[in-house]
């Protein structure tokens, strides 16, 4: 439902009276007798000031201001243009206010049109929370959530939407993610999880204690990179920037020319030189004058495609974002938590002398501190809470492992590298995985066979990005070869390398893309150390890391779940509206350039032009809002 | 270091509610923005009918955004800033 503005009621208001009165005075039998021309002007000024007083007190501003060529300047010389015209020669006065009256109709479906697309995105980012509740002497009071301090435990009922992100210290529920993934399945949670702001709980009450300030919780740092979006401008926005400057002035030089150069011509050859229709061409040309279509369309497209994007859980921080996107011809992705769930389950341990349970003991502890999902899966394996004060000493050795005391021996725990760094014999298993080797005190234990299992989307999301126009997908992961064949091999990925150190990742990629010659590299990581790549490749995307700051930041476009095939939809979405906006270029320039120059030569009267020029920008806004809109199948 | 560098970017950044009418007024704002002293940079985004002012080091930012707003009244008389 339309919901006109006070103002827009107002010019709607002033368009029907305009209109009607015009329409009045036309086909109203009235006898003017000899003064026909002169009581007629009387008579349409009425509806011609009520329709335009304002244009005509923008333009009378506008001079006062030294601001030449404004589109409401150019409208009150061209509709006064044809006044004066009706008084001298033709008694026709219907075309200055029709004039009028169109543009004002234009900038109102313009100025409505905006505020649609506006609401329809707010909707699909309706995420912003209202009031936090905190509990005080028993009973429930509202907050605003930007005065909540972090460490605040705050009360969310079922129905109501997470305010800032915390940790679950009170009750379990199960809430709807969907507003930040797009993911319909409820998610689960309970005492000790972290749950993230925008989220809507749906089942059970829920105690908080919130970790950030609301200005630093998801939801806001989501909103505000949406609002954001469209002021990183792209090229095509540069571009009509640009042309803009230059069309008006351009135009009103032409029909400045057009006034004056033929019948100075025509009169110089002894013909008559009909200044009266010169100057109406002129007049024609400058209702063409106004660039608007281009103006309103091109942004407005860009924001519809962004706005469509966030609706399928992916957030692209700008424009400019969206135009590369559109271009990627190669998709580098980094194994681990991309294509592969980044999940290791333990599928193998060889130990020769201690028992298996110890042997993933010991090493669980010494990797206790590390965030690597390796290390992570060993301590989920070990499956006991852990007390790292039994780690005394730990060095990290990147590329290769850890060497750490625990309990007062001395645990390595790392890949082959490692152990030849120290001098080992090792026994390399045939298991297809990564294998992690112990050594204690200096002499050789066991080892621990980790597998990765693949995202079961993975398969799809290579070969829609093949349909998409993807030439080359390519993937880098510092896991074992044999590992890495593997996973491409299921997966159908065209190139891999692996055993890369995470500066080796950012070589490949330079690599990749100076041998690209046709169109951008995008490089698809989980925002985990490889921040570098991010920021290098022509398009950076992470996914399923909402919640960090540092991935959010060094990342270019932002899948919100960990999705692999949102990759594919991100660059449908931005194909699609960079489709749309090129059209409206296209089809804006066409008919701008066809009616100047059928107005210069005189097929085309005020009429023809308002209604082109009017009708051009609401095709055009009309075909942006197409981009709100993306459905794949 | 570079957080609190950042931080104190953003300290200087402040966007403003605006009420303008058409896309190419909004260009004409942010050029009368861009213009006044006291803004190092501004930019208005039409569509979201937002404006977001970088400040120079020291600046007042009250008065300096109420010489935005003259500036814009001359350059669109019918736009509006929340300040």
């Amino acid at each position: 439902m339309i919901t006109l503005r006070k103002k827009q009621k107002k010019m709607l208001y002033r368009i029907i009276i305009a209109t009607v009165l015009t329409l009045l005075f036309m086909l109203a039998p009235i006898e003017y007798g000899d003064n026909e021309k002169e009581i007629k002007f009387v008579l349409f000024l009425i509806p011609y000031l009520i329709i335009g007083y304002d244009i005509l007190i923008k333009a009378a501003k506008g001079i006062g201001n030294g601001q030449a060529f404004d589109e409401n300047l150019l409208m009150a010389i061209a509709t006064i243009g044809a006044m004066i015209l009706g008084v001298t020669y033709t008694g026709d006065y219907e075309e200055a206010v029709a004039v009028m009256i169109f543009y004002q109709i234009g900038e109102l479906f313009q100025s409505v049109a905006v505020d649609m697309s506006r609401t329809s995105i707010s909707k699909l980012m309706e995420i912003r929370p209202d009031a936090a509740y905190i509990e005080q002497d028993g009973e429930l009071t509202e907050v605003d959530p930007d005065e909540v301090e972090v460490g605040t435990t705050i009360v969310i009922r079922p129905g109501e939407r997470v305010p800032i992100d915390g940790i679950i210290v009170e009750g379990s529920s199960s809430l709807n993610t969907s507003a930040l993934t797009g993911e319909s399945v409820p998610r689960d949670v309970t005492v000790g999880e972290e749950i993230l702001s925008g989220c809507i709980n749906l089942s059970g009450v829920l105690k908080v204690r919130t970790t950030k300030e609301f200005g630093e919780s998801t939801v806001s740092k989501i909103l505000d990179m949406v609002e954001n979006a469209s002021s990183r401008k792209s090229q095509s926005e540069a571009f009509i920037t640009k042309f803009a400057r230059y069309y008006t002035p351009f135009v009103v030089v032409c029909a400045i020319l057009l006034a004056t150069v033929p019948a100075v011509v025509l009169m110089l050859t002894d013909s008559d030189p009909e200044f009266q229709m010169w100057i109406y061409r002129a007049l024609t040309f400058l209702v063409i004058s106004c660039p608007c279509a281009l103006v309103i369309s091109i942004p407005l497209g860009f924001f519809a495609g962004l706005g469509g994007a966030s609706h399928e859980g992916v957030l692209i921080k700008g424009s400019n974002y969206l135009e590369m996107m559109s271009k990627v011809r190669t998709v580098v992705f980094d194994k681990t938590g991309t294509l592969t769930q980044g999940v290791f389950q333990v599928t193998d341990v060889i130990s020769n002398e201690i028992p298996r349970e110890r042997l993933i003991e010991l090493a669980a502890v010494a990797e206790s501190s590390s965030p690597h999902p390796i290390a992570v899966s060993l301590v989920r394996a070990h499956g006991a809470d852990i007390d790292r004060a039994r780690v005394t000493e730990s060095e990290d050795i990147p590329g290769k492992g850890v060497i750490a005391k625990v309990d007062g021996m001395t645990v390595a725990v790392g890949n082959r590298r490692l152990m030849e760094h120290l001098g080992l014999q090792f026994e390399d298993g045939n298991t297809v995985g990564t294998t992690v080797h112990v050594a204690i005190d200096g002499k050789y234990a066991g080892s621990i066979t980790i597998s990765d299992i693949i995202k079961p989307e993975s398969p799809e999301a290579i070969k829609e990005l093949k349909k998409a126009g993807v030439h080359k997908t390519v993937m880098l992961t510092g896991d074992m070869d044999n590992v890495a064949q593997k996973v491409a091999k299921e997966i159908g990925i065209d190139e891999v390398h692996s055993q890369l150190l995470p500066g080796d990742k950012l070589e490949h990629l330079e690599r990749i893309t100076n041998e690209s010659k046709d169109g951008a590299v995008a490089f698809v990581g989980d925002g985990i150390n490889d921040a570098p790549s991010l920021v290098r490749a022509d398009i950076g995307i992470t996914m399923g890391s909402i919640g960090s700051d540092a991935a959010i930041e060094a990342s270019d476009i932002v899948i919100m779940d960990d999705d692999p095939r949102k990759v594919a939809i991100a660059m449908g979405v931005s194909r699609k509206s960079m489709g749309i906006i090129r059209q409206n270029i296209v089809i804006t320039l066409v008919v701008k350039f066809l009616f100047l120059g059928l107005s210069a030569m005189g097929f085309v009267d005020m009429w023809f032009a308002i209604i082109a020029d009017v009708g051009v920008m609401i095709a055009a806004v009309l075909n942006s809002a197409r981009a709100l809109r993306y459905r794949h199948n | 270091m570079l957080n609190c560098l950042s931080k104190r970017v953003s300290e200087m950044k402040k966007s403003y509610k605006i009420e303008v009418d058409c896309a190419s007024c909004a260009t004409k704002m942010e050029d009368a923005a861009k213009k006044t002293p006291g803004v190092k940079d501004a930019t208005v985004n039409f569509v979201m009918q937002k404006m977001t002012v970088e400040f120079e080091d020291g600046a007042d930012f009250g008065a300096v955004m109420k010489q935005v707003l003259k500036n814009c009244k001359k350059v669109e008389s019918d736009c509006d800033i929340e300040i």
